[in-house]
């Protein structure tokens, strides 16, 4: 309750106060988002300077403005300073820069970096940012084998996995322990196919059906192709600052993170995944009850994926986040709408961009300003980001603030 | 931390784990501390090569002309009685639950552990 009353008074005007001590807030200040799918031509660091300078003239900001960047990485051209190699690209000199890797979890994770940053004044704007070519720098085999490498070099590489076999035992067993089948996992796919129609930066347009996803080429079983998200190119960003920029504030509520494991032989139960620690901590961070929220932007590599972390962070009851699909529930008219540009299955995914994509579209729908896609009432958002094999989770509640 | 036992990860014909001298925890991947207790030098065991199967994922598509030649193989998760869990390959028709036993197959130009149903 104390957490709470304590939450609450970041939401109030902010002021100096009797022992002059002021309250820190950190807001998201501006995004910026490419279409994905082909940018033929298009480097990782031209991917991430559009993405950037959409996010600072969003926010209102000169290039200047910005004095913290925060980046992730790409597969398709590895650095080890790739923040510095992007500030000097973009003609920036900020004073505090590098960085972050936790897979798809990134996103959300260098978002919790910077609202921290800001809290304690090491900056006052930072720029977090990421993109990558992944689709048309590379091969699509070239692809999963880099991220097959996420799998333990000396007791699961050798054997041949992919990152949909990782998946697809994850999925095996939770179809096994909660009865669920290949058919409500495909719903998802549908859904998320649904709202990328709306979305024109969206990388696939053509709507498909339960039949759709049953009928698409086997990857690694129970996961068939329309299961699993695509390879895109694409760049993302937004803007964390101290002060809101505009007259709508998307404040952090709070934030928090679990890592229980890195490779899939050495998760845990499937009832302590990192998912529900890390909403638990994120609810007593911010005060923010699952019932307070009105949009959702949950991680979707795979439909096994989104299906669990709906369930671990209580959007629906355990093997039930399926029925909740085929109610609407979810849609962009229900109760609460997910991921509405279409989420990685479907706008795609384009490395750390990917997810970052699912915050770019919570602040549109957050500050009235997504369109088509517009939900009534996206007051108080949850975001959830995983990285690794369900290895690594951050979540993270946002409020409008006026 | 060489071992006595044969080894599939070194191209032999064994599944090494580890257990520690101090807690008795089993553990799969080799270190040279016990990842629960902290105590140095876990000794190293052979182990039976009996399993229930836990998880399984049929590989249908694969990223390496060496894995490509062998699709489909069946990517399986396997709980031992000895403690700790393993990945391996296995027959296509293995269910979750189904009590398994370990031979050796070659698999993209090594050894890997195979399992099959138990007798």
């Amino acid at each position: 309750m104390q957490l709470y009353i304590k939450a609450r008074r970041f939401a109030a005007p902010r002021n100096d106060g009797d022992l002059g001590i002021r309250t820190a807030m950190s807001f998201i200040t501006g995004v910026g988002l490419t279409s994905y799918g082909k940018h033929e031509g298009s480097s990782s660091l031209d991917l991430m300077s559009k993405a950037a300078a959409m996010a600072i003239a969003d926010a209102g900001l000169k290039r200047t403005d910005i004095d913290g960047v925060l980046c992730g990485y790409s597969t398709v051209a590895p650095h080890i300073m790739l923040a510095t190699v992007f500030a000097e690209h973009f003609g920036i000199r900020p004073s505090y820069a590098h960085a972050v890797q936790v897979g798809g979890a990134t996103g959300l994770a260098m978002t919790m970096l910077a609202h921290h940053l800001v809290e304690v004044g090491v900056a006052g704007h930072v720029l977090v940012v990421s993109g990558e070519n992944r689709l048309t720098g590379q091969s699509r085999d070239a692809s999963i084998q880099a991220l097959a490498q996420v799998g333990h070099p000396d007791y699961e590489v050798p054997l041949g996995p992919t990152i949909p076999a990782y998946y697809g035992l994850v999925a095996s067993r939770y179809m096994h322990e909660y009865g669920v089948t290949q058919e409500d996992l495909a719903e998802f796919a549908v859904l998320m196919r649904a709202h990328a129609c709306s979305h024109p930066g969206a990388q696939f347009h053509e709507p498909i059906t339960v039949a759709d996803v049953m009928a698409s080429k086997p990857v690694a079983m129970p996961l068939k192709l329309l299961d699993c998200c695509p390879v895109s190119d694409g760049g993302a960003a937004f803007v964390v600052s101290r002060e809101r920029t505009g007259e709508t504030g998307i404040l952090v509520r709070g934030c928090a993170q679990a890592h229980t494991h890195q490779h899939v032989t050495a998760a845990p139960r499937l009832s302590e995944l990192g998912a529900e620690i890390s909403i638990a901590k994120a609810k007593a961070a911010s005060g923010v009850a699952i019932s307070d929220v009105r949009y959702a932007a949950v991680y979707d590599s795979f439909t096994i994926t989104l299906a669990m972390l709906l369930e671990d962070l209580g959007l629906a009851r355990r093997g039930e986040a399926a029925g909740r699909v085929r109610s609407g529930y979810f849609n962009r008219d229900g109760e609460m709408p997910l991921n509405t540009h279409g989420g990685l299955l479907s706008y795609g995914h384009c490395g750390v961009g990917g997810a970052m994509a699912h915050l770019v579209e919570t602040h549109l729908q957050m500050t009235g300003r997504a369109g088509d896609r517009q939900v009534r009432d996206a007051s108080i958002a949850l975001l959830h980001g995983d990285g690794g094999v369900l290895s690594s989770h951050v979540s993270m509640f946002l409020e409008r603030v006026r | 931390m060489s071992s006595k036992f044969a080894d599939w990860t070194k191209g032999e014909q064994g599944i090494v784990y580890q257990c520690c001298g101090a807690c008795s925890k089993a553990q799969y991947f080799r270190r040279s501390f016990c990842t629960i207790c902290g105590a140095p030098d876990p000794v190293q065991k052979s182990a039976s090569g009996a399993g229930t199967v836990y998880a399984t994922s049929l590989v249908c598509r694969a990223a390496t002309p060496e894995t490509r030649a062998h699709v489909p193989y069946n990517i399986v998760l396997v709980d031992t009685p000895e403690g700790f869990r393993m990945m391996a390959h296995g027959d296509s028709n293995l269910t979750i639950g189904d009590r398994v036993t370990a031979r050796y197959q070659p698999f993209a130009g090594r050894l890997v552990p195979y399992f099959t149903k138990a007798k």
